[in-house]
């Protein structure tokens, strides 16, 4: 794979960190203060402090995280909800690992395994429904936490559980879609970033072009990027020179893997399966048309119908920053508590859990800056 | 949660919805429901046991040769 091997060329990459570093003190030097980008997707704020990038280049340019980390935008009623099913005799609760350690208002996925509940952690979707048929004296609830990238997988896993006539698999749908968070922090009062770096892989389901507005409606430039240092370096360079030229477009630099309109089949099986609802989300509230409801035609598959329970009150820590974090409003360390009542074995939020929390990737990546 | 890796096709079977795939010197077989028919050879990007996408080198080195050429560098 030539031009994939390419890509993780050194010295094409210190290059782009010196031309980078060049055009961001030409854009501070206009704007008075360093430029702030926001990287959108938490695989991203994990790709760029682990090859180094925020900190060779943190004199010159801000990066920092926003809302795309699917765990840690959960709300607490939606983790509850989880941990109450999981409570249930006769219920197995498949999830992603990252789920499993985030506080929710009493306990976590982990403590009441820990207890005897049944919590299984899944690698893929389909697992869950081959966990079913394993196990038909006991139902499967698949936790159907993620974005765009995630739900086609979960929507496969609801027609195969379909096709073979399944009935102790069901999903509690908490899927939620990126463009919407976006347009709600940009119409915020503050504004949110001096241009983003978007979800490469959120994008190769979605395509570039709904992701427009962000320029059109907003006047924000935008990239899209893939997740190596080099495609990282070359869309935070591109941004900088949108920025210099005042002209606000998303731009698509990950074309090896995202086209216009994204993947058709998965949008088609996202549609088939799923409804757009309101969600609501850690930080950001509740945000119209952003969350995933199964169809009608699956209702028989939806655990929120099979299993409803009690909504109790919530309870969260007051102090706890996750969601100015998730707006970009704060970086990891200006938490009060980052790092001293909140680390990855105590988390007191789920950004400190999560492999895509920013909080856990800054404890691990970043505590010498 | 969106992390998907890049993996090249060393086993398809045509009208089957599975291929095999290798990434990372790791052989894996994923589902392929989502990007229709693949070949040997191609490179698909894998997110939970699925390919979500495939691989389009042409662009990739189209995209190298932008960033080369954007830095004076030769490639390579
Ligand atoms: S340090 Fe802990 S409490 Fe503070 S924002 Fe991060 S996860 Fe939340």
């Amino acid at each position: 794979m030539p031009d994939l091997v390419r890509l993780h060329n050194p010295a094409l990459a210190r290059k782009l960190v010196a031309r980078v570093a060049a055009r961001a003190n030409l854009l501070a030097g206009r704007l008075g203060r360093r430029p702030f980008l926001m990287e959108v997707c938490g695989t991203h704020t994990a790709a760029i402090s682990r090859s180094g990038i925020r900190s060779l280049l943190k004199e010159t340019i801000e990066l920092r995280s926003g809302p795309g980390c699917p765990v840690c935008v959960t709300a607490v009623q939606d983790l509850d909800a989880v941990i109450g099913l999981a409570r249930l005799p006769g219920v197995t609760v498949a999830t992603f690992g990252d789920l499993i350690r985030v506080p929710g208002s009493a306990s976590s996925l982990e403590e009441e395994r820990a207890r005897g509940a049944g919590v299984r952690v899944i690698y893929s979707p389909t697992e869950a429904v081959d966990l079913a048929r394993a196990n038909p004296g006991e139902e499967v609830i698949l936790t159907g936490v993620g974005f765009e990238t995630t739900t086609p997988l979960v929507a496969l896993a609801i027609t195969k559980a379909k096709q073979r006539r399944l009935r102790n698999f069901s999903v509690l749908s908490l899927h939620k879609q990126v463009p919407p968070a976006l347009r709600t922090l940009l119409s915020g009062p503050e504004p949110v970033a001096d241009g983003l770096l978007l979800p490469g892989h959120v994008c190769a389901v979605t395509g570039r072009r709904v992701f427009d507005f962000i320029a059109s409606k907003y006047g924000v430039p935008a990239v899209v990027t893939g997740f190596e240092p080099v495609d990282i370096l070359g869309a935070v360079l591109i941004l900088l020179d949108l920025l210099l030229r005042q002209e606000p477009v998303v731009v698509n630099g990950y074309t090896r893997v995202v086209r216009e309109d994204g993947n058709p089949l998965a949008r088609e099986l996202i549609q088939a399966c799923f409804d757009y609802d309101r969600a609501l989300w850690r930080g950001l509230g509740p945000i119209p048309d952003s969350g995933l409801n199964l169809r009608h035609t699956y209702r028989n598959y939806d655990a929120a119908l099979k299993f409803p329970l009690p909504t109790p009150p919530v309870r969260v820590r007051e102090d706890c920053r996750c969601g100015d974090l998730l707006m970009g409003r704060i970086a990891p360390p200006q938490c009060p508590l980052f790092a001293h009542a909140c680390t990855p074995v105590h988390p007191a939020g789920p950004c400190m859990v999560s492999t895509e929390g920013a909080c856990s990737i800054y404890y691990q990546l970043e505590r010498s800056c | 949660m969106c992390l998907a890796v890049p993996g090249r096709v060393v086993e398809a079977s045509p009208g089957e919805s599975w291929a095999v795939v290798e990434s990372f010197g790791l052989r894996l077989q994923v589902g392929t429901q989502l990007v229709g028919e693949v070949k040997t050879g191609e490179y698909l990007m894998v997110h939970a046991g699925y390919a979500i996408e495939k691989v389009d080198l042409l662009e990739a080195g189209k995209q190298m040769r932008i960033l080369e050429e954007l830095l004076g560098a030769g490639p390579g």
